[in-house]
């Protein structure tokens, strides 16, 4: 089933592009059945996988324990072969990734003119690029899919960006590829030190527990560690995102913000910590260090912004920054938190991305210095923007409320002092995003710009992920069961975690 | 000479062959197609005949030549990037020059002196080889174009290339009194005597290396490179940059191999040195660059600089096999990325007639005008940066594996950073093609040939063919070395 959603994905790209040819309506048509094709195959292959498997707890050396698993041979004379698993945790996320990407197809509807079909193949092959980062096994298989969805993403960027997308593209696959490129490095190192008589293998389940100790097991961490803090992106390489998210088309911006982030955070949980459970633990401190800075400097950044992406786009940084806390804490509650954070931070700055998207189809502006008032004339707009507004301010009853206040919660055990600092953040994000409000929605009228409100094409994708937000915040008990397995089964890989990093935080309490 | 003899020097009889069917036919009849296809006819049935060749390796033919499955293998490949030189020029050399038919006969001469490197076991039959194709390239450089610029190159080349043969055979020469011999693997045996005197073997190698490191563009001596590429007609950099540099280094890791220079350490890392120097100046100086085949120039000389770490690597005999594998692998992807690269240039600068120099505006929404072009070069850019799916990238990942299991820190921090220097350049190309339709006025469009088009989808099909599916090469480089 997975090779086969990936190349769904990857010819159903392939058809939007050429669909251009018969009609310029028609690619967007093919993209948005190429995606529900890819749902239904998924939740078909789920329905198939009997109940029980859903609760044991997995073990990610026993392909058993997977709830799908499938190997092929690929490149024997490196031991590397097309293995893809999928547990609880791939599936929410390529949930995430599928529902993303039919709300990136429905805000770029009819923004984009100037080759229809191309853009709706980039956007369609980004997804395939990601699904496949989220299913892979075998460390060059992943290292593959992180680097080539990148490409269809540059694309998106430098086609069909604003006016300095040549900039902002460039520094977007710099950042991410150089620091590939340390990550393959530290791939390459850790498979061969853990081959055993010239038998080298980049298998995920074979590579666990074989990670050098010392300064080698820190230095190999750190190629994957900064590799995934770029993507997430944690403070300091943060820089690209803003420049990113500002040029970006609207769908790229949702895709970036939505599931691009949630890989690098996906590759710390997955592969960076399990594969180096001694590094991690000593980097914990410094990881989490960095948590917190992203936490409160992305705050106040977002707050200096006028530009509405550029607000948002800081949001991420500091929203991103819990996920960094979350997953170093590495206790049930935080992880918990992370996974709960990955998907809701994905649905509401995906929201608030297609806003600003909306906003700027209509204004062509998205300086917020030049809106005002927007609420008298499309209320149903405004209404949208308040809920993932509050949403992203971390409003009680919402996910996002969940996310931070496990997070914060898990952490607490471990790092109080760390907790404390966090916690600003929930005090800042009000600050932003009830600022963003009042100087786009609310405030004097400004008769100058007549805006229609959004229509039901729009307004069914909004509806959508509040639904979503409110089911994550009211009963977001589905998500833990469907990742607990998968965290009761990570977890023993990084035993004595939080007491070493107690003992590392003056005043922590284990 | 035994038949069997004849047999495994097949690929260069049917050359030799080639070549003088191509002199009467233009002696006779002058037909620029008629040539073209008579060159490309015998470079094909001189790879083909490397198969068969094969059949009695390994086997050693008088003192000059061996021929082993390594050799052949090259021999194929350059063999076939002739073959696809040829293609590519037929159609650009009917546009730039009158009279053009003996173009094919050098390409044809050219393509011999690097399969004899491929041969070669002597350094007698090294010089050969290498003069053969040298010389070859001057004609070629200057060849199809009157104006300033290719004459310029062509002397330039052929000025700097002549010292830096003088001096290589100085070194022969220095090496021969010190050891008596001029093969390669007795030089080996000689050279593992204690009672050798130092100082004329340091003057030789070092005199050696650096010829050696002339023909290959290595930084210090890669000043010519930009010029001589810049300057003559593209399929010829294209060859130049891949054939003609692949040969020499084929050559060189013989010579190394065979006579054991590995013994000296200093040598070794003295080409270590050069490798970082390489991959950081070549890498820093194709950024400055706005002209497309300047850019080329200076990235071809970070490849070799990328290609030369192999011999730090080769130092532990225990990563010997993967460093040898890996040098192999990355040869073949680089010729044919490199074929590829500077072929679509000549498909691009057919489309602007006259214009000889490749902007990077002059690229500049070539996704729109010409998608199928452009799609090529993409891949062709991907792949010199080393982006996964292509054949780059898994010739750098083997570099990366063999550097990795030797521990050569120092080269794979320079692999590194030049490779991320490296992903700039290469995407601002792609970015270029990628701009707005409308912001490209000067450029004048011309529906380019099906053949180059054919070629052109043929090499990068077999640049993706590398990088997806490499394993049956892997195999058969693990089998042979």
């Amino acid at each position: 089933m997975m090779l086969e959603l990936i190349l769904l994905l990857l010819v159903g790209g392939a058809v939007a592009w050429q669909s251009e040819r018969i009609n310029p309506n028609l690619p967007r048509w093919v993209a948005m059945a190429t995606v529900c094709l890819g749902l239904i195959l998924l939740m078909s292959a789920v329905a198939d996988i009997p109940s029980e498997k859903f609760s044991i707890t997995a073990d990610p050396t026993d392909a058993q324990s997977w709830l799908l698993y499938s190997r092929h041979e690929w490149i024997p004379r490196f031991g590397i072969s097309l293995e893809f698993g999928m547990d609880g945790l791939s599936l929410l996320m390529l949930l995430l990734t599928l529902g993303l990407g039919a709300v990136a197809i429905i805000s770029s509807w009819d923004e984009i003119e100037f080759k229809p079909g191309l853009f709706q193949a980039n956007l369609v092959w980004t997804l395939a690029g990601v699904v496949g980062v989220f299913l892979s096994l075998d460390l060059f298989l992943f290292f593959l899919f992180w680097e080539v969805m990148l490409i269809p993403m540059y694309l998106l960027i430098a086609i069909w960006g604003h006016e300095n997308r040549g900039y902002a593209a460039m520094k977007f696959f710099i950042f991410t590829q150089v620091s590939g490129l340390l990550m393959l490095l530290s791939i390459v190192v850790l498979a061969i030190q853990a081959a055993d008589d010239g038998n080298i293998s980049f298998s995920y389940g074979e590579l666990l527990g074989s990670a050098p100790g010392g300064t080698a097991g820190m230095l190999t961490m750190l190629g994957f560690f900064v590799a995934f803090t770029v993507k997430l992106p944690g403070f300091p390489f943060h820089t690209w995102l803003p420049d990113a998210h500002t040029q970006a088309p609207t769908a790229g911006s949702v895709l970036l913000a939505g599931i691009l982030l949630k890989t690098g955070a996906y590759g710390l949980l997955r592969f960076c910590i399990p594969l180096f459970p001694e590094a991690s633990m000593q980097f914990a401190p410094v990881a989490m260090t960095l948590g917190v800075i992203g936490i409160i400097y992305g705050a106040i950044l977002a707050f200096a912004q006028t530009d509405f992406k550029r607000l948002v786009a800081y949001s991420s940084v500091s929203h991103m920054g819990f996920v960094l806390l979350g997953l170093y804490a590495w206790n049930s509650l935080a992880l918990q938190g992370a996974i709960m954070q990955m998907v809701a931070h994905g649905v509401s700055t995906a929201a608030l991305f297609m806003m600003a998207g909306a906003l700027q189809h209509r204004l062509h502006t998205r300086d917020m210095n030049r809106m005002g008032g927007l609420w008298h004339q499309a209320p149903r707009m405004g209404a949208c923007a308040m809920f993932f507004a509050v949403a992203s301010l971390g409003l009680p009853g919402l996910g996002n409320f969940v996310a931070e206040f496990l997070v914060l919660a898990g952490l607490f055990a471990v790092a109080p002092w760390m907790a404390a600092a966090a916690a600003i953040g929930l005090i800042t994000a009000a600050v932003y995003s009830l600022w963003m409000m009042q100087q786009t929605f609310q405030g004097k009228p400004n008769d100058e710009h007549k805006m229609q409100d959004f229509g039901a094409r729009e307004m069914s994708a909004m509806v959508v992920m509040i639904i979503a937000l409110l089911w994550l915040g009211l009963y977001p008990q589905p998500v833990f069961d469907l990742t607990e397995p998968v965290l009761e089964g990570l977890q023993p890989l990084v035993a004595d975690l939080p007491s070493t990093i107690a003992a590392t935080i003056a005043g922590g309490t284990p | 000479m035994t038949a069997n003899e004849f047999v495994a020097i097949a690929p260069l009889l049917v050359m030799a062959l080639g070549a003088t069917l191509v002199m009467l036919q233009i002696a006779f009849l002058r037909s620029v197609r008629l040539t073209g296809i008579v060159a490309i006819v015998s470079l094909l049935l001189a790879s083909a005949s490397c198969y068969y060749a094969m059949t009695v390796t390994p086997l050693q033919v008088g003192a000059l030549l061996h021929a082993d499955a390594y050799g052949l293998l090259f021999c194929t490949l350059f063999t076939l990037a002739g073959a696809v030189t040829c293609g590519l020029s037929l159609d650009y050399i009917q546009h730039h020059g009158d009279e053009p038919e003996e173009y094919f006969l050098l390409l044809i001469l050219a393509t011999l002196g690097a399969c004899i490197l491929a041969y070669a076991v002597h350094l007698a039959s090294l010089l050969l080889g290498l003069e053969l194709l040298s010389v070859s390239l001057y004609a070629l450089i200057a060849y199809p174009n009157r104006s300033a610029l290719p004459l310029e190159a062509a002397t330039k080349y052929l000025v700097l290339s002549g010292a830096a043969s003088a001096t290589l055979l100085f070194g022969f020469a220095l090496l021969y009194a010190a050891t008596g011999t001029l093969s390669f693997s007795e030089l080996g045996v000689e050279l593992g005597r204690s009672d050798m005197g130092t100082a004329l073997l340091m003057a030789g190698g070092a005199m050696i290396l650096t010829g050696l490191a002339f023909k290959l563009s290595v930084v210090p001596f890669h000043l010519w490179t930009p010029d001589v590429y810049d300057g003559a007609p593209a399929p010829v950099s294209g060859f130049l940059a891949s054939v003609g540099k692949a040969a020499v280094f084929v050559v060189l890791l013989r010579l190394f191999l065979d006579a054991d220079l590995f013994r000296y350490e200093m040598l070794v890392k003295l080409t270590g040195l050069m490798a970082i120097l390489s991959m950081l100046a070549g890498n820093l100086l194709a950024l400055l660059q706005t002209n497309v085949k300047r850019m080329l120039a200076y990235s071809s000389i970070a490849h070799v600089g990328y290609l030369l770490i192999v011999l730090m690597i080769c130092l532990d005999l225990g990563n010997r096999g993967i460093a040898l594998e890996a040098a192999v692998f990355y040869l073949i992807a680089y010729t044919a990325t490199t074929l590829a690269a500077f072929g679509l240039l000549t498909l691009i600068n057919e489309s602007q007639v006259e214009r000889e120099q490749v902007q990077l505006q002059h690229v500049s929404g070539l996704f729109w005008r010409q998608p199928l072009l452009a799609g090529l070069m993409l891949v062709a850019m991907l792949s010199l940066a080393g982006i996964p799916l292509t054949a780059g990238f898994i010739g750098k990942f083997y570099l990366f594996s063999a550097a990795a299991s030797g521990g050569n820190w120092a080269l794979l921090a320079a692999l590194i950073a030049g490779s991320a220097i490296g992903i700039y350049y290469y995407l601002r190309v792609v970015f270029y093609m990628t701009r707005g339709a409308d912001e490209h006025r000067h450029t004048v469009d011309l529906a380019p040939n099906w053949s180059g088009k054919v070629l052109s989808c043929l090499l990068i099909a077999s640049i993706l063919l590398l990088g997806i599916m490499p394993q049956s090469l892997m195999a058969y480089l693990g089998s042979i070395l």
